[in-house]
């Protein structure tokens, strides 16, 4: 009997233990090949591995966009929702059952543009949820139309003769916003820090907003320098933030920097070239709304509950 | 404070007994005739009357003063029996704090022609001529007809215990009521605390003081007065508005999540929740916009936990692509609408029955989905009940539909049965066989059962994108087809299991009237007082839109004739250039039409404010009318006019 319940315990603890990759591995890809998304899905699958995450409670979000895919190719509890509203389906879900881990994943166009109302206000909530924008700065799904951080005088189809606005900022955006908690910046062209981005905010309590940047080899082969290839950044040093490889070291210059200062955040924020990498802001105090909301809501049995509902109907009886 | 604050009942003027009586009480915006009314309607409700009340609200919250604009009050219809089904007919007594709030209650013609009017005669003589030449000229209108003037000094007496009558008319007039009514004056004390529950003592007893003043005047100076009678009950009773039920209606269904974004005249019931909902384990959410209003909810029912929200047309509106989200992934949802005048911006706090069609086809694609309609104020407290385990049983979005009549009215009726209140289930979270399907659909019913996160072995991804079985997206038509197939199956199973709807009046007839939603009360009075008269007249009220009951064309062929009855737009006949290629129905009708393939008609009008019974009834007549003098005409016309036989 007692080596039974050993050797099921054991089983158990090596259940646990055991989480492959693989476990967090749904049906194949459909991206294009050479698409930067790819190397999402494998960071995300890595750091629920790193974290030894149950598969069955995680919960991925997901607007409409070639990035918005993700979900289905990653084998946890997966929403694919609608254009631009990912973030308020994972702010109920958080909700509902606070102990679920959430990570949403968006595109530029479906976060910046037809979201933006739910990502300002979701980063003001600071839900306690991993966001991703996988930014390749073009709506690639439809087609290539201009997004609004496509560069300036890009030509797409809704723009044959060039953009004509600069293009939107969105870290000195979500720096504007009141409480905000955690903002990174961070690029498929380098896997190394992408990992430690994806990490790192996963380690964060509150919303972590990382802006993921990626070429579409399709629709923007050109973008991001080709690709990194020729794209400027910096990136930012501070022993807490995001490690900095020896091998990135080569990829552009290293700036120091105070993450836990909002002036210092903001004044990098505002940098466009070189672009900042690395973790801009981080503050781990700003508490989360469906952590408030539960901490103020009464969990009372049934029988308090019929009592209190009594109450309740005693203020509207007349006879 | 000092006993002769204390009301006392006194011997008065003889009375004169009555079966029910209506009143209006109105004032400026901000003059209080709101709470008067509220401490008026409780007043009756206490002493054992039935009642039902009709908000009567400005769009503006300070409009200018002394406007028809401004008129700001309460209907109260209340009776020797305890149910009062509607607002009734026009108003046996009116009580106005100045000339044009009355004048606002002529033009909407609410009132009777041998109305009781009671007027603050102050204008007669104030100092802005303008106000004394309206004075005159207003009631001058009345003069010419039946009606009774009695001008009161409601500003002179107020302002003889307190100094600003703004804060006070109010009370003075409820006192003046409560001897008008040969009401028990000691029962305001219990009533006026209430009223002012936030306010200092000292704000309650100068409320008092007043009311006994009004009460003391009235007795001293009414040379006659009404008495409504109570009837006993064994029964408790309760007296609240329609979102105050909703909202204990959600706690009692165990929502613990309300979902919302401000719009009138939803939002009242979101009000009452936020008072309440976290004492019950739950709580409102204030989300940015219409839109993300119901992504939160549809997230947190994705979690295991159906929630609600709550909101009016122009949200409903914006909700639409999620509703189509709930539906393709099947997520249990529910949204009340709490209708208003459209379009647009349109009445926002007047009543319509104009989303019923938007309710069940304004999703893109084919979006099959629940709608329900309370009728009653009682059912807006039983109704997410019901909503709640259709969603969760079909996996279905559900759609309750109230109206601004229903959510601001109140009404009393039997306390409901708190102990039968089943205990929220625990979230099932129990391990599903590896490979289990998310949409496991029975292929008869459409059912499937529902997985939720935290199950293991339930992995699997949840998409707008059309899928099969398996949850994964698909492209090709039998799969598409199937899945389509399958959602609507659904309203097919819940058509099985409901039952036909009752006919009220006689089982056949020369008439039938359908409605749904809040005009049911008035639609059967005016059954009532047609059949008294011997008109062969019945009706029958839907509150299951979609599916529509079993049973319908049965119902309606026993009849020579079928209209609808509802608040929304419809083409007169005699319009220019409206023919019968080109008429546009009331959304039920159209709805009917479209199911039964009958020739139903409709009474159909955008008044902004509930149907009047004697409106009902002079359509019934004029209806009847028509059809008495077919029976002479051409059999040709009489085959192209002919009812649903």
């Amino acid at each position: 009997m007692i080596s039974m319940l050993a050797e099921e315990s054991l089983l158990e603890v090596c259940a646990i233990e055991t989480h492959s990759l693989a476990d967090y591995e749904a049906e194949t890809p459909r991206w294009c090949k050479g698409c930067g998304d790819h190397g999402v899905l494998a960071a995300l699958q890595r750091v629920l591995r790193k974290n030894n995450l149950d598969p069955e409670n995680v919960v991925s979000v997901s607007g409409i966009g070639c990035s918005s895919r993700l979900p289905h190719y990653l084998k946890t509890y997966g929403f694919h929702g609608i254009h631009g509203r990912a973030l308020p389906i994972a702010t109920g879900v958080r909700l509902a059952r606070p102990k679920l881990p959430v990570i949403a994943i968006m595109g530029d166009g479906d976060c910046f543009s037809i979201g933006g109302n739910h990502w300002l206000h979701a980063i003001r909530y600071n839900i306690n949820a991993v966001v991703l924008v996988l930014d390749n700065e073009v709506y690639a799904l439809t087609k290539m139309q201009a997004s609004p951080t496509t560069p300036d005088g890009w030509k797409t189809n809704t723009t044959p003769k060039g953009t004509y606005l600069h293009p939107l900022n969105p870290l000195s955006a979500v720096m504007g916003m009141t409480n905000v908690s955690f903002v990174a910046q961070t690029a498929t062209w380098l896997p190394a820090h992408l990992d430690e981005t994806i990490d790192k905010a996963w380690d964060h309590h509150g919303l972590s907003f990382v802006r993921i940047l990626q070429r579409c080899p399709v629709f923007m082969p050109k973008a991001f320098g080709e690709g990194g290839l020729n794209f400027p950044v910096v990136f930012l040093e501070n022993e807490h933030g995001i490690p900095i490889h020896p091998l990135l070291r080569k990829r552009g210059a290293v700036q120091s920097h105070d993450h836990r200062d909002i002036n210092d955040a903001q004044r990098v924020a505002v940098t466009v070239d070189p672009a900042p990498m690395g973790l801009v802001y981080q503050n781990p105090d700003v508490p989360a709304y469906e952590e408030i909301r539960w901490q103020r809501k009464d969990r009372p049995d049934h029988q308090t509950f019929l009592q209190r509902l009594e109450t309740e109907m005693d203020r509207y009886t007349v006879t | 404070m000092v006993a002769t604050n204390r009301m006392k009942p006194m011997n008065g003027p003889r009375r004169i007994r009555l079966p029910e009586h209506t009143v209006e009480i109105v004032s400026d915006a901000g003059e209080g005739a709101q709470k008067a009314a509220t401490a008026f309607a409780q007043l009756c409700a206490k002493t054992g009357n039935g009642l039902w009340t009709v908000e009567i609200i400005p769009s503006e919250i300070r409009p200018p003063p002394h406007t028809t604009g401004s008129a700001s009050g309460n209907r109260i219809r209340f009776a020797e029996r305890s149910r009062v089904t509607n607002a009734g007919n026009r108003a046996n007594v009116v009580l106005a704090f100045n000339e044009m709030a009355l004048l606002s209650r002529l033009q909407a013609d609410s009132l009777a022609d041998d109305v009781l009017v009671l007027i603050d005669d102050q204008w007669a003589t104030h100092e802005m001529e303008q106000y004394q030449r309206s004075y005159c000229e207003v009631l001058d209108r009345f003069r010419a007809g039946p009606a009774k003037i009695i001008e009161l000094p409601l500003e002179k007496e107020t302002l003889r215990h307190v100094e600003d009558a703004q804060r006070g008319k109010n009370m003075f007039a409820v006192g003046l009521l409560c001897a008008l009514y040969s009401k028990d004056p000691t029962v305001l004390d219990e009533v006026i605390p209430g009223i002012f529950k936030d306010k200092s003592q000292e704000v309650i007893e100068v409320a008092l003081k007043l009311a006994a003043a009004g009460y003391q005047y009235g007795m001293a100076h009414f040379e006659e007065r009404f008495e409504v009678l109570p009837s006993p009950s064994d029964v408790p009773k309760v007296a609240m508005n329609g979102n105050t039920a909703l909202a204990l209606g959600a706690i009692s269904a165990g929502f613990e999540l309300c979902s919302m974004y401000p719009i009138t005249p939803a939002t009242s019931a979101s009000h009452a929740l936020s008072d309440i909902f976290e004492d019950f384990g739950g709580f409102v959410h204030q989300a940015e916009d219409e839109i993300a209003a119901i992504g939160v909810a549809l997230g947190a029912s994705y979690a295991g936990k159906t929630a609600l929200t709550i909101t009016s047309g122009p949200g409903m509106a914006l909700k639409t692509e999620f509703q189509g989200l709930a539906v393709m992934t099947e997520t249990p949802l529910v949204i009340v609408d709490v209708q208003r005048g459209g379009p647009s911006t349109g009445l926002p706090t007047k009543i319509e029955q104009s989303d019923l069609l938007h309710a069940l086809y304004g999703a893109p694609g084919d979006a099959p989905k629940v709608v329900l309609a309370p009728s009653t104020i009682e059912e807006c407290y039983y109704i997410l009940s019901v909503a709640r385990k259709i969603a969760e049983e079909l996996r279905m979005l559900v759609i309750v539909l109230s109206d601004a009549n229903l959510a601001t009215g109140q009404q009393l009726f039997d306390r409901p049965d708190i102990s039968k209140t089943p205990p929220r289930p625990p979230l099932d979270l129990s391990p599903v066989s590896a490979g289990t399907l998310p949409y496991d659909w029975d292929p008869t019913t459409g059912l499937s059962q529902r997985l939720i996160p935290g199950q293991p072995g339930g992995m699997g991804v949840t998409t707008s994108l059309n899928h099969d079985r398996d949850g994964k997206a698909c492209y090709d038509s039998e799969r598409n087809q199937r899945g389509h197939a399958m959602r609507s199956r659904k309203l097919a199973t819940l058509q099985q299991s409901l039952k036909p709807p009752t006919v009220y009046g006689g089982p056949e007839g020369d008439l039938l009237l359908v409605g749904w939603g809040s005009t049911r009360g008035a639609i059967e009075e005016a059954v009532d007082m047609a059949r008294a008269e011997g008109l062969a007249v019945s009706s029958v009220h839907i509150q299951f839109l979609s599916p529509l009951p079993p049973g319908l064309k049965s119902i309606f062929g026993r009849f020579r004739r079928a209209i609808t009855v509802e608040l929304n737009y419809s083409d007169d006949w005699n319009d220019p250039l409206i023919t019968e290629e080109n008429r546009r129905y009331g959304q039920l009708a159209w709805l009917l039409r479209a199911a039964t393939l009958m020739d139903i008609d409709c009474f159909a009008k955008v008044l902004g404010r509930p149907y009047m019974p004697v409106e009902i009834l002079g359509e019934i007549k004029r209806v009847l009318h028509i059809q008495r003098d077919l029976a002479a005409a051409p059999a040709s016309a009489r085959a192209a006019n002919e009812g649903v036989s």
